[in-house]
């Protein structure tokens, strides 16, 4: 009997040049960190050596100085948000301040109750922390999301108890870019006296934010989201209609009106305040642009690759975020693909836990896309040239390893994989 | 994750990429794991029926570099082994070649599944044909 063995593909790897005016490696991962802007390095310089003094130092110039450099920071994270500067407090991060403002309004509001309400699509940052309270007797309610990654409004009404002291529900979400309606959910907490935190470290300085108009209580900022420095963040806390209290987590020399103790990290918080300032000038512009972009990498990829699904609203989405999965393909093995570029998967051969994103699978992206997908994000310093030059490279990769792909193969011999009795299940 | 060099060659020039018949009486197919876990081997091998002897081996794989690597590995390592010899590879074999990291074994062990799943169902295919080839040999 003859046996059909079919030649099999023949799978050149191209040696890849930069096209004209691209550098190589291309960064396109800015959700996960942003370089730094120039301008603000050269802000920063100075607090290094020079002006190196204790902010706390109130008896002599070195100290003025800081403290100077810290106000000035103060005022410009807090005209980007439409805050006042006693509102600003300073911390390490975004990961300190969604631990500050959770556990804060925990401790202090243990009395009026102890019913925190979050999302499953939230950072570990706040999903852990609320996990922690757990074990103290709090009560935490993980909210689904809708298939567009938004949380219902209606849902969340309905979770609302009179126990209830706390809800907090991210801004933008750092995986899929999905922007929740914080406005609404502000005045929601406000109606019924529940504070509302928001971790905004993926949006603030990319879309506007007011606390006041969105009635957001608690904000968690970070400076190296926005191409400012690592190690420095900020929390909003709310001063009047309500006054927001909080219990602090660090306790020491009563620094940040007594809700953060410890030496201000001024050269950092030089640079926070800075990346405010640039993106209080830029950020509508910049918006366009990263739109742009991130359009033009969308449309690239998806007018020559069929069966491509992008996860998350489009409409209510961060300008440079970009997330699809590309059916019939692991992620981990697309980005060892396009190894110049710098971007991530939500596959679970990524992880650490071998877990796809639970971010996507609270979507109800099947396992098997979640597998497939890649995050895109998009920032400041990339070019048109860039877009193009990683839109190409992907689509030859899926396609290269499509043909490698079982699953494609039997796609197109028309058999629905989830019907396959699968010996790995 | 940073990638051995032959993880990577195996990567960019996968040997015995593709398909063979699978209803042919002289091959054998694997089709192991599944999409939801991130990681699908299918590897076909074709037997000399006189010498048992593996003349012709195939993959596809849906999974991470070290995957694809491991299967094109295992079709290699396959080629002129017997069947019995064939069992005999494990996946350990496939870790050390490799170098892969502890985190990447299970890939490796997917791979020797698949070798196992390919001749279990070709020796299947001998032994429901049997009563045929012995009448024909009388
Ligand atoms: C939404 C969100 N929250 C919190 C964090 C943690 O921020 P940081 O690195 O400043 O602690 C990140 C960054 O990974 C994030 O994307
Ligand atoms: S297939 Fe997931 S880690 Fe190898």
């Amino acid at each position: 009997m003859s046996t059909d063995v079919r030649v099999p593909q023949q799978l050149p790897v191209t040696r890849h040049s930069a096209p004209q005016g691209v550098k190589l490696p291309i960064y396109m991962d800015n959700h996960a960190t942003t370089p730094m802007d120039p301008r603000v390095l050269e802000e920063m310089l100075p607090y290094f050596m020079e002006k190196f003094g204790n902010a706390a130092s109130r008896n002599h110039s070195f100290g003025w100085a800081g403290e100077e450099g810290v106000e000035t920071a103060r005022e410009r994270i807090a005209k980007l948000i439409g805050a006042t500067t006693k509102e600003i407090i300073f911390t390490s991060g975004a990961t300190e301040s969604d631990n500050l403002a959770i556990k804060g309004v925990a401790e202090m509001y243990r009395e009026k109750g102890n019913h925190i309400i979050t999302a499953v699509t939230e950072h570990k940052a706040v999903l852990d922390t609320c996990k922690r309270l757990e074990k103290y007797g709090y009560r935490v309610t993980y909210m689904p999301v809708q298939k567009d990654g938004l949380v219902d409004l209606d849902d969340l009404k309905r979770a609302m108890d009179d126990k209830t002291i706390l809800v907090s529900i991210m801004f933008a979400n750092n995986e899929i870019g999905v922007v929740q309606p914080a406005t609404e959910i502000g005045k929601l907490c406000h109606e019924r006296g529940v504070i509302f935190h928001t971790d905004a470290t993926q949006a603030v300085g990319k879309i506007p934010i007011d606390v006041n108009k969105q009635n957001i209580d608690l904000m968690s900022i970070s400076g190296h989201k926005m191409y400012g420095p690592k190690g420095v963040g900020a929390l909003y806390v709310r001063r009047k209609n309500p006054r927001v209290q909080i219990a602090a987590i660090i306790d020491g020399g009563g620094h940040e009106r007594g809700m953060r103790s410890g030496t201000l990290n001024v050269a950092g918080i030089v640079g926070l305040g800075k990346a405010c300032a640039i993106a209080s000038e830029e950020m509508s512009r910049e918006a366009v642009q990263l739109g742009g972009l991130r359009d033009r990498l969308r449309d690239r990829i998806m007018s020559r690759l069929d069966e491509t699904y992008i996860n998350g609203s489009m409409e209510h989405r961060l300008p440079g975020n970009l997330n699809i999965s590309f059916a019939y393909v692991e992620g981990e093995s697309l980005l060892m693909g396009i190894n110049d570029i710098a971007v991530s998967s939500g596959s679970a051969c990524t992880s650490a836990t071998l877990e796809p994103s639970y971010v996507l699978k609270a979507l109800g992206t099947g396992d098997d896309l979640a597998h497939s997908s890649i995050r895109f994000g998009i920032g400041r310093f990339n070019t048109a040239a860039e877009v193009d030059y990683v839109a190409d490279r992907v689509i030859e990769t899926v396609e290269r390893l499509r043909e490698l792909s079982p699953l494609y193969e039997m796609a197109k011999e028309g058999i629905n994989l989830k019907d396959v009795k699968w010996a790995g299940e | 994750m940073s990638y051995s060099d032959k993880v990577i060659d195996h990567y960019n020039n996968p040997r015995n990429v593709g398909s063979m018949d699978k209803s042919s009486a002289d091959v054998g197919t694997g089709l192991v794991g599944a999409p939801e876990c991130g990681d699908v081997m299918k590897l076909q091998i074709k037997v000399n029926r006189e010498t048992n002897v593996i003349e012709e081996a195939r993959f596809k794989t849906f999974g991470c570099g070290s995957a694809i690597a491991s299967s094109s590995l295992a079709t290699e390592w396959v080629k002129g082994k017997t069947v019995e010899e064939a069992l005999t590879i494990k996946n350990m074999d496939i870790v050390k070649e490799l170098s892969l990291p502890p985190v990447k074994i299970h890939c490796s062990v997917l791979a020797e599944d698949a070798i196992r799943a390919a001749i279990g169902d070709w020796k299947k295919k001998q032994e429901s044909a049997k009563p045929v080839a012995s009448a024909v040999a009388q």
